[in-house]
């Protein structure tokens, strides 16, 4: 047995295949093919959540994924769970474990459902209205509170095993939904010759005609059509039919993005298959065919659970062979909700009234009630249920009057009428346009090539779908360049009309405070709310949705935003269309992060660069650093040393002897051609004429505010060639500015640019025995102080290999950086280790070298700038070509900020105490006892302890800084106030004789 | 994502490959080193951040490398054309008794204006 209210002989799931699963720990069975939803229902089940902020008892309100109540957490092991589940749409499958969310602890006694009893105190606007003071609270005591009562489900702790696709399509025709409208669309267009994608979120295809058993199409049931139609379909070459596959998101240029759900319903799905795919569509033309979503009735506690939509009803037992309760009531404004009653009574369930707001509903409908013996009431209304866990009565009184009448019921099912499903319309920018005469917005303006066709366009009779939908196929086809055999349109037939209905609060909702008649239910937001929002000075739809939030939960407010805007608008007087919708935002539905991030996740979440000597690195025991995406090689600890034991080595023993520093990193770019002097000239505030072929210079580059924007060594290879060096993270910045340029600026000049960072492998050698350590190896080159001094260039062999060697410095240090093509880093690495263990001398990091550099007071561009500098700022005003008539930045440095008194200056700070090392970033001030808040001078910007001046040294911007050597100033730290004097920014050799050495 | 035809590619490529690079038609001066600040202001700080279309410059960074030029109607973000660098500005403005390219309640329905009137 799987369910006391399966009803033999109803629905299409076939009772021989069943599968098991448990709800809070109790074992059930289901048919395949059921949701969570559906087999609950089987089972009596119609508890399935707790509200979000009342923690009302909440049953299943939907068959679809507008559901607001039925919210589930879904398990396979312990790492596969996934909260916030729609119980309407996940599909059961064997051994799966479904939990309840929001309640605590369990769901049928709720310790939290006692802000239900509280709920005058949590009226709308309460979360802004209350907690305001004092404000340290609500970080650590109201807000984790609130969370705790009022959350959804539990994220899941351990890392997700599974593993998620995308894949990119293109199409001439993109349907996005399967119904009527849908098939036949896809069908005219792929007959057509046009390449379609149809997707559609539930398994099979069909839409309304899951439910909807009184439509007709071509002679057939209209789900048989629709299972014939996705058959002809599948079978086609020119067709991709996607099920399982929600369009969650309308971008520019139809580009669409849809989730398919791909293993979510199978019990043990193969170990390669991924959970999930994200489709990214670019279509030439798009027919949307969305359909559209019944409403529900606002009225006194329809909340209670058992009381759901009336089409949900109608799903529930035409397509799942499911009584949703044995003595239904329905309570409705419109004319579908009769179907669902006439279905239900002709299954053998007991309807015990037709409770209609209305005068007179549709023809023929009350003759037909009478004849299957339903008592109906119209212009009635009903104004209480009661119930804990499950419906049991409903209280109706005519419209305007007061005699009550009370029936026993066990479900009730209600419709306001249908809201046509303009989503994602509207997420393509098209502008709705309210229609009064059927009280619905559709489709108005259309911006991106696509059409609306069916219902969510307000086309109601089935045989006008069909045909405007089929000329839709037809006409997208045909403007995407195909116009092969047309289809002929099917011919259809429906019982009901989809119009009509009524949307905002019905008789008896309000305006009493005290009655709850909900209009949102996942948010708890009442008629009520809305109407005080009002009163409260709300006047925008935006405000109102805000301070309600209404709308604003997991389902987007599919059943309630247009019941929201009716009361609203009745509120303030003003007519629907004034008062305005809220805008439709992607996704329609709820996505998982793992769709959206599919394969770029740990290591491959962000390429990982790597330099030609990082295998050597790695087997020498060096620990790394992320800078940007290369992995560097950060300190090279020895056996029983913590990081700052190790630098402290390194640094000791390049200025003793000599170290040698992957520099591979350092971006590089070729400038090549005649004009190759000419166009630096332009981009650095250095002159570069002078500069000889063999010798180097180093140039600093500004933005055209005035600003430093990156730095390096420029050697000049040749008159009409020069090897540029930038900041590691700047070289893709500065050779995308030199492009910019070039190009656009200065495409007169005849130069060329090319990135050289991966070509060339860099190892510096930097020390006393730096010359020694290198020259064994260099053939070509006179390494002598006369022949190739500080700052030369010259193309030599190294080890043998083709190189550019460099006599360049950024320890203070005799130094050389060997450039090598990349293939030859690591040997020509091997081998400069060798020649350099004689000597002591031992490889560095980038911890080192960041300290050897701040001991000279050479800067890190973005560490010690931050793109407020001026070249002056930073100390570097000689970098500056007095004599040029151009170059960027030029007239930036002229701007009056940037040559007034008492700008922020780069200097060096010297602690007090020589052993308290800064923090980076700490602030500056002049006075640590003046009133808060302080005035802020500046902040440091490096600080290390320097074993080779046997103290802590910083560098720091303050404001007239150079002005203040000497001076002490303080750092004041949330434990102490550290004092400092203002120095200059050279803590080692301050005469500068090592590096000429 | 934007699909964007490079014109020095001769195709439509994804917005992934591009980089936006600003406002188009801005000349740098040729005697930068001389202009007033507010000259200097104008060129370099002040732009219109037009509602419709605005000439603004792209890189084909991740393609052939190459700027252009392009215009886009930033209430829909369609690319009405692209066309090469130093090329003449096109004068998109519609003729006489032509519609004009955006509808008249183009507006998002959402912002204070639409639903208040005029912020007073
Ligand atoms: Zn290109």
């Amino acid at each position: 047995m799987t369910g006391a209210n399966r009803i033999a002989g109803a629905g299409r799931l076939t009772p021989a295949k069943t599968a098991r699963f448990s709800f809070d720990g109790r074992s059930y069975t289901a048919l395949a093919g059921d949701t969570v939803a559906s087999a609950l229902l089987a089972n009596g089940v119609h508890l399935m959540g707790r509200s979000f902020k009342y923690h009302r008892p909440r049953g299943v309100v939907s068959a679809g994924p507008e559901e607001p109540n039925a919210l589930i957490n879904v398990s396979r092991d312990t790492a596969r769970s996934q909260p916030n589940v729609r119980a309407t749409v996940q599909e059961v499958f064997d051994g799966m474990k479904v939990g309840s969310q929001n309640r605590y602890p369990s769901l049928s006694f709720d310790l939290g459902g006692v802000n239900d009893a509280l709920s005058p105190f949590f009226a709308a606007g309460f979360y802004y209205k209350t907690f305001m003071w004092p404000k340290q609270a609500w970080a650590s005591i109201y807000e984790p509170r609130i969370r705790e009562a009022a959350g959804l489900g539990v994220s899941p702790t351990e890392e997700d095993p599974d593993h998620y696709a995308c894949r990119y399509a293109h199409c001439d025709v993109l349907v996005i939904g399967g119904g009527a409208a849908g098939l036949a669309a896809a069908r005219a267009a792929a007959l057509s010759g046009a390449s379609v994608i149809l997707a559609d979120e539930q398994p099979e295809l069909g839409g309304a005609l899951h439910f909807d058993t009184g439509a007709e199409i071509d002679g057939q049931n209209g789900y048989a059509w629709a299972q014939k139609t996705a058959r002809e379909l599948v079978g086609m070459e020119n067709v991709t039919l996607l099920s399982r596959t929600t369009a969650f998101g309308y971008y520019a240029q139809n580009f669409v993005a849809m989730a398919e759900r791909v293993t979510d319903h199978i019990s043990r799905p193969e170990a390669n298959a991924p959970r999930e795919r994200l489709w990214q569509v670019r279509a030439k033309r798009v027919i949307i065919a969305t359909g559209s979503i019944e409403r529900h009735m606002v009225f006194a506690d329809n909340d209670r659970p058992g009381i759901l939509l009336a089409s949900a009803a109608r799903t529930y037992l035409n397509h799942f062979g499911v009584a949703v309760g044995r003595k239904v009531g329905v309570y409705t404004a419109h004319d579908s909700a009769y179907e669902a009653a006439f279905d239900l009574k002709r299954a053998g369930v007991s309807i015990v009234a037709i409770i209609d707001s209305r005068m007179r509903p549709g023809e023929g409908l009350l003759e037909q009630a009478r004849s299957l013996g339903i008592e109906v009431f119209t212009d009635h209304a009903v104004i209480a249920t009661s119930g804990r866990l499950r419906v049991a009565s409903m209280t109706v009184v005519p419209n305007g009057g007061s005699a009550k009448r009370k029936f026993t019921i066990d479900a009730l099912i209600t419709s306001s009428g249908w809201t046509p499903s303009v989503h994602m319309f509207s997420q393509s920018r098209g502008k709705v346009a309210y229609d009064a005469a059927t009280g619905r917005f559709l489709p108005g303006h259309y911006v991106q090539d696509c059409v609306s066709v069916g219902t969510c366009n307000g086309t109601d009779d089935l045989q006008a779908i069909l045909e405007e939908a089929t000329a839709a196929g037809v006409k997208m086809a045909a403007e995407s360049g195909h116009d092969g055999a047309a289809a002929a349109t099917p011919a259809g037939r429906n019982l009901f009309a989809w119009t009509g209905g009524m949307a905002g609060a019905a008789y008896g909702a309000g305006p009493d405070d005290s009655v709850k008649a909900f209009v949102d239910f996942q948010n708890d937001v009442c008629a009520k709310d809305i109407r005080l929002a009002v009163r409260e000075g709300m006047h925008s739809i935006e405000h109102i949705k805000r301070f309600t939030t209404n709308g604003m939960a997991t389902d987007q407010g599919k059943l309630s935003n247009l019941h929201g805007l009716a009361i609203a608008a009745e509120a303030l007087g003003r007519g629907i269309p004034e008062v305005g919708l809220t805008t439709f935002r992607a996704p329609y539905t709820p996505v998982t992060f793992g769709t959206l991030i599919g394969h770029a996740r740990g290591d491959i979440f962000d390429p990982t660069r790597k330099t030609p000597m990082h295998a050597v690195e790695e087997a020498n025991g060096a620990a790394f650093e992320d800078v940007g995406q290369w992995k560097r090689a950060w300190y090279y600890p020895r056996a029983g040393e913590d990081m700052h034991a190790a630098v402290n080595r390194e640094c000791r023993t390049v200025r003793t002897s000599a170290g040698y520093f992957n520099a591979s990193t350092l971006g590089k770019i070729e400038v090549v051609g005649p004009d190759a002097a000419a166009f630096l000239n332009l981009i650095y505030t250095n002159s570069w004429d002078t500069l000889k072929p063999g010798r180097c210079r180093y140039g600093i580059m500004l933005r055209e505010d005035g600003f430093v924007y990156d730095d390096g060594v420029v050697g000049r290879i040749a008159e009409d060639r020069f090897h540029v060096t930038t900041t590691t993270g700047g070289a893709p910045r500065v050779m995308h500015h030199m492009e910019d340029y070039l190009q656009t600026e200065f495409p007169h000049l005849d130069v060329w640019l090319t990135s050289t960072t991966e070509q060339w492998a860099v190892i510096a050698v930097q020390g006393p025995k730096a010359r020694e350590i290198v020259a064994p190896l260099v053939e070509g080159v006179d390494l002598s102080n006369e022949a190739f001094p500080h700052m030369s260039v010259a193309e030599a062999k190294v080890c043998g290999v083709p190189a550019r060697l460099f006599r360049v410095s950024f320890t203070g240090e005799l130094g050389y950086e060997i450039n090598v093509p990349a293939d030859y880093g690591a040997a020509v690495w091997e081998a400069v280790a060798k020649a350099a263990e004689p000597f002591g001398a031992c490889p560095y990091g980038t911890e080192t070298m960041h300290v050897l550099r701040a001991e000279k007071g050479y800067i890190i561009v973005g560490q010690d700038t931050d793109g407020t500098l001026t070249p002056d700022d930073a100390g570097l005003a000689w970098a500056v070509g007095k004599k040029k008539p151009d170059f960027v930045g030029i007239r930036g440095l002229k701007r009056p900020d940037l040559i007034r008194e008492g700008r922020k200056q780069l200097v060096g700070l010297l602690t007090k105490d020589p052993n308290i090392v800064l923090e980076e970033g700490a602030q500056i001030v002049a006075d640590p006892n003046q009133p808060k808040p302080m005035t802020m001078l500046g902040h440091v910007t490096s600080a290390y302890w320097s074993e080779n001046a046997g103290r802590s040294i910083a560098l720091a911007v303050v404001a007239g800084g150079r002005a203040k050597l000497g001076q002490t100033l303080y750092v004041p730290m949330p434990d102490r106030t550290i004092a400092v004097e203002v120095s200059d920014m050279v803590f080692i050799d301050k005469e500068g004789g090592r590096i000429h050495g | 994502m934007l699909l964007i035809h490079c014109p020095y590619c001769g195709e439509d490529r994804s917005e992934l490959e591009f980089r936006a690079a600003g406002d188009a038609h801005i000349a740098r001066p040729a005697n930068i080193a001389a202009i007033s600040d507010e000259e200097f202001a104008d060129y370099f700080f002040l732009r219109d951040n037009p509602k419709g279309l605005i000439y603004e410059r792209w890189r084909h960074i991740h393609g052939c490398g190459r700027f252009f030029n392009a215009v886009r109607d930033t209430v829909s973000d369609k690319f009405v054309m692209t066309y090469k660098a130093g090329e003449p500005k096109p004068d998109l403005s519609p003729a006489p008794g032509v519609a004009p390219a955006l509808p008249a309640d183009s507006r998002p329905v959402e912002t204070y204006e639409a639903t208040e009137g005029r912020a007073e």
